[in-house]
């Protein structure tokens, strides 16, 4: 079914608003104005989309009506589209702190580098803000391997510009590490593209997905492809670079980095294993796949609950959420539960996207972030850790959370079936998040030594953080707002009933 | 067939070279220039298959050559932002990663 063109706003809304964001130099007022027109035109593009994928089906566009090969094709199924909504709110909440954070609260202390949007790197931000946000877009909707290479290049180059606004030694030495790590999961994932067209002279998903013939180059392909992926999406033992880029990054865009831009090559991997290359993938391939996704959520979870720094904690947090994400495959594998995995993939984004904005909130007001010296804060700053610690009870998975509705789904399914040792890890996981997210509620509940009263943070550095983490509790009660969307075109059939 | 695997061929080597240098070497210019060979053997493969048996060449592998050079390009003038910023800072950090 042939989608309708506002599909394209999605992708030319921000990087227009990035053409206009540069020429404003990080003017307060006009951003705002930038930022909310952009954000309609993304709202006005993927609502009526959103409408017809829901009433027709999978759709296809093609940009300015050039087809494959050399056009560029859009498209949109239900998988794209539970993503690309993740990316609208989790972007427009993240903007509204970074935007609060062009006011630093009155009697805030100094912050050891100067604040993002006002430093001599404000010029920058914004645009490479809204690039990012583009190139998640058009991610979403590539209908083909090379556009998704592109969109992958642009993610990653816009992703290590911002972890370097930071500034200071320590975000230029993480963001040239970041690049490097990045830039050579592109090039071993082009390469694995090149292959792929080699073999069966197109890269369109779709037309793969009918073509696909197992042979040694294939796999080799899908091999090279993998573990690009895999390098970008920091599953272990491929994730040194992520702790570092994630925790020294401004808050706003360590919730970006986190919740979005590791969760596109994922989304990626998705696509590849369980939907075009699915014949490809044997039991074998989705066994490796596992295991390194279980090692992750151990090696990553055991990493948070020692670190000593908040933000590090919520970075390493994500190590592991990745690794569980990757767990979860042979169980969709082997029993279908899509809706399983995309409930887990989505709960991660909202959840960590609210911790990090959360640990944001209480770092700007401490000064600093050292979970030792922030004892009481849940008394000081009673938002920020709402926000953090319903967060993690999503991140855990109690009942009435999106986390719970994503494992839930995936142990019901694939309790019976092969993949049984697989449910076991999701299941430990839950223990081992609980672990590092009682750490910081322990710290925020305990009575304080320093002299109490409230500690300044800005409203619009608490309430952001707030809403991401209330929305993991609407998807947890009403799982069908996300459920009918995401399961629209989906291959192996829905699977697994909504609880 | 000797011909059609050559340029592909090679473009692997060159590739696993870039890796190599980028994974080993701690000066950073020097792994801008590894990452640099990463992107000319990624280039090289996809350039090498467009070959076509019966003669002639493919030219979509050649459009994407084309936009890999730009994305190429693009990247390696952001490390190198990127590192003259760093020698500011701390002129000693360019010659170790860590």
């Amino acid at each position: 079914m042939l989608g309708p063109p506002e599909l394209g706003w999605l992708v030319v809304a921000p990087v227009f608003g990035a053409v206009l964001a540069f020429l404003l130099r990080g003017r307060s007022w006009p951003l705002v104005v930038l930022f909310g027109s952009v954000t309609a035109a993304t709202v006005g593009g993927l609502v009526p989309s959103i409408a017809d994928l829901l009433r027709f089906g999978p759709l296809h566009y093609r940009v300015s009506g050039w087809g494959a090969p050399l056009g560029i094709e859009l498209a949109l199924d239900g998988l794209s589209a539970a993503f690309l909504l993740t990316t609208l709110v989790v972007v427009a909440t993240a903007t509204v702190y970074a935007l609060g954070s062009l006011r630093p609260a009155a009697n805030a202390p100094a912050t050891p580098s100067a604040p993002i949007s006002e430093g001599p790197q404000a010029g920058t931000f914004w645009p490479l803000w809204l690039l990012l946000w583009a190139g998640l877009n058009a991610l979403f909707l590539s209908a083909d391997l090379f556009n998704i290479y592109v969109a992958l290049e642009l993610v990653g180059l816009a992703g290590v510009a911002l972890v370097a606004t930071a500034g200071g030694l320590s975000a230029l030495r993480a963001a040239i590490r970041y690049f490097f790590a990045n830039g050579a999961a592109s090039m071993v994932f082009l390469t694995g593209v090149a292959l792929v067209y080699h073999a069966h002279g197109t890269l369109d998903l779709a037309l793969l997905a009918t073509r696909v013939a197992p042979g040694p180059t294939l796999s080799t392909a899908l091999a090279l492809m993998s573990a690009g992926l895999m390098l970008k999406a920091a599953l272990f033992p491929l994730h040194p670079w992520l702790p570092t880029a994630h925790a020294v990054a401004p808050a706003p865009v360590s919730a970006l980095l986190s919740a979005l831009v590791v969760k596109a090559p994922v989304y990626l991997l998705l696509r590849l294993w369980l939907d075009s290359f699915r014949p490809l993938a044997g039991d074998p391939a989705f066994t490796l796949l596992g295991t390194l996704g279980a090692l992750g959520m151990i090696w990553g979870s055991s990493q948070a609950i020692r670190s000593e720094r908040l933000k590090t904690l919520v970075a390493y947090s994500t190590v592991a959420q990745v690794g569980l994400l990757l767990a979860a495959f042979p169980i969709v594998a082997s029993a279908g539960t899509w809706i399983g995995i995309v409930f887990l993939a989505v709960g991660h984004a909202l959840a960590k996207a609210a911790m990090f904005l959360a640990s944001g909130g209480i770092a700007a007001a401490y000064g600093h972030d050292r979970i030792r010296e922030m004892t009481g804060f849940g008394v000081r700053q009673p938002l920020c850790m709402y926000a953090f610690g319903i967060a993690g009870m999503s991140l855990v998975g109690i009942p009435g959370t999106a986390g719970f509705v994503g494992k839930w789904l995936l142990t019901t399914a694939g309790l019976s079936g092969p993949a049984a040792p697989w449910v076991a890890v999701v299941a430990l996981s839950t223990l081992f998040t609980a672990g590092y997210v009682w750490r910081v509620l322990a710290v925020a509940v305990r009575s304080a030594p320093t002299p109490s009263g409230d500690l300044a943070v800005a409203r619009l550095q608490s309430w952001p953080a707030l809403l991401l983490a209330l929305l993991t509790i609407l998807l947890g009660v009403a799982p069908n707002l996300l459920g009918e969307i995401a399961s629209v075109g989906i291959p192996s059939g829905p699977g697994g009933t909504m609880p | 067939m000797t011909s059609f695997a050559l340029y592909p061929l090679a473009g692997v080597v060159v590739l696993t070279i870039g890796l190599w240098g980028l994974v080993t070497r701690p000066h950073l210019l020097t792994k801008v220039l590894a990452f640099n060979l990463t992107a000319t053997g990624a280039s090289l493969v996809l350039v090498g298959l467009a070959a076509r048996p019966e003669g002639g060449t493919d030219p979509v592998p050649q459009a994407m050559v084309l936009t890999g050079i730009v994305v190429a390009v693009s990247a390696t003038a952001l490390a190198l932002a990127l590192i003259a910023r760093l020698s500011r800072v701390d002129p000693g950090a360019v010659e170790s990663s860590d």
